[in-house]
């Protein structure tokens, strides 16, 4: 996955999102060694001080934490990880949700609209693993 | 310790033009600056000031602490906004000639730099595109171990990849306590590289503010913000 940066927001925060992303789906693993400040910012085409920024944020956080000697590591922390995950859920949900309720959808349309594509999708991978 | 680099009440005057009025900066070690301003703001002025190729009309310009001179060309690496190197010599020779200039010059870095472009060697800079021509002098810049880099419209003439490279050379190459000051008027280009940003415009400077904070406050990339200011 690449690093994209929205305009309208600080890109600190918005490196601390896809990092936490990228902890999330397992790309960093719990316990691993976290890239150096400046290979990531060279990845992320970004200033080294403002991934530091990030990098400093998500050790606040717990996500991250520092060895003096060695580097900087991924927390073990699985439940961590996980109610981080579950945070994102809950603001992708909320925010879908009100997307909706600006088309118009009261709360329980919108599950039935969520039900119809969920059924969709079904239909489609299935049908698309008999097309393999 | 000194700022490395500081403007106080700093005017420039040419016939007929206030080229800078009243400018006061002070920029910290370990910083990328963005000097953003239209075209004829005062941007290469500044630049020539800081390195003693004017002098001030009033107050006074300091790179860590001291007056431009022979001391502060030690510690400062300049890219001049438009080519200043002999053409007719070799990359190898401009290479060996920087090295010769400054004690601060790694020549190895350089080298691999020029390698990886695959750009020759023996290569004159007069039959190398223009392109290339601005890579070549980026990198005996960006090769320099200097704590101030004044950089003077470093992508102007490049198309979009060279541009990536550009900036990916001032990200990697800079060391962790010098401070870059890139001038520009392309600010969507940087802004993902920038630590602060200097707004300036008629010879005036009309803010200076660490760039997410910019952001923040405006909920709006800083090239947007330009655009508004500087609606024409």
């Amino acid at each position: 996955m690449g690093w994209t940066f929205q305009p309208d927001r600080p890109i600190y925060s918005q490196l601390m999102e896809q990092i936490k992303r990228r902890i999330i789906t397992g790309e960093y693993p719990p316990g691993e060694k976290m890239p150096s400040v400046r290979e990531l910012a060279m990845e992320a085409a970004v200033n080294p001080n403002t991934m530091q920024k990030a990098f400093a944020q998500l050790e606040q956080e717990g996500l991250l934490h520092t060895q003096r000697t060695s580097g900087r590591f991924v927390t073990e922390d699985r439940e961590r990880i996980m109610s981080i995950k579950e945070d994102l859920a809950r603001n992708l949900a909320m925010d879908f949700l009100r997307s909706m309720q600006e088309l118009g959808y009261s709360d329980s349309q919108t599950v039935t609209v969520l039900e119809a594509a969920r059924l969709q999708a079904e239909k489609d991978t299935a049908s698309g693993k008999e097309g393999v | 310790m000194n700022p490395v680099f500081e403007c106080r009440h700093l005017s420039k005057n040419f016939p007929g033009k206030e080229a800078l009025q009243d400018v006061n900066i002070t920029l910290e070690r370990g910083r990328i600056v963005g000097l953003l301003g239209p075209n004829g703001s005062g941007k290469s002025t500044l630049m020539k000031l800081a390195n003693g190729l004017l002098c001030p009309t009033q107050g006074g310009i300091f790179i860590d602490g001291m007056a431009p001179g022979e001391e502060t060309k030690k510690i400062v690496s300049y890219l001049p906004d438009k080519n200043y190197l002999n053409d007719w010599m070799s990359v190898r020779q401009l290479i060996r000639f920087f090295g010769d200039f400054y004690e601060d010059f790694q020549k190895e870095a350089a080298v691999e730099m020029i390698q990886r472009l695959g750009i020759p060697m023996q290569a004159r800079l007069k039959t190398l595109s223009k392109g290339t021509k601005e890579k070549v002098q980026l990198i005996l810049v960006m090769s320099r171990k200097a704590k101030l880099y004044l950089l003077d419209e470093p992508i102007g003439g490049v198309d979009p990849a060279a541009r990536d490279y550009i900036l990916h050379t001032i990200i990697s190459n800079y060391s962790e306590d010098a401070t870059v000051v890139i001038s520009t008027h392309l600010i969507s280009d940087v802004e993902s590289i920038l630590d602060e940003a200097i707004f300036i415009a008629d010879g005036k400077i009309l803010l200076h503010s660490p760039v997410d904070e910019l952001r923040e406050k405006n909920n709006m990339s800083v090239d947007a913000w330009f655009r508004e200011v500087f609606k024409c």
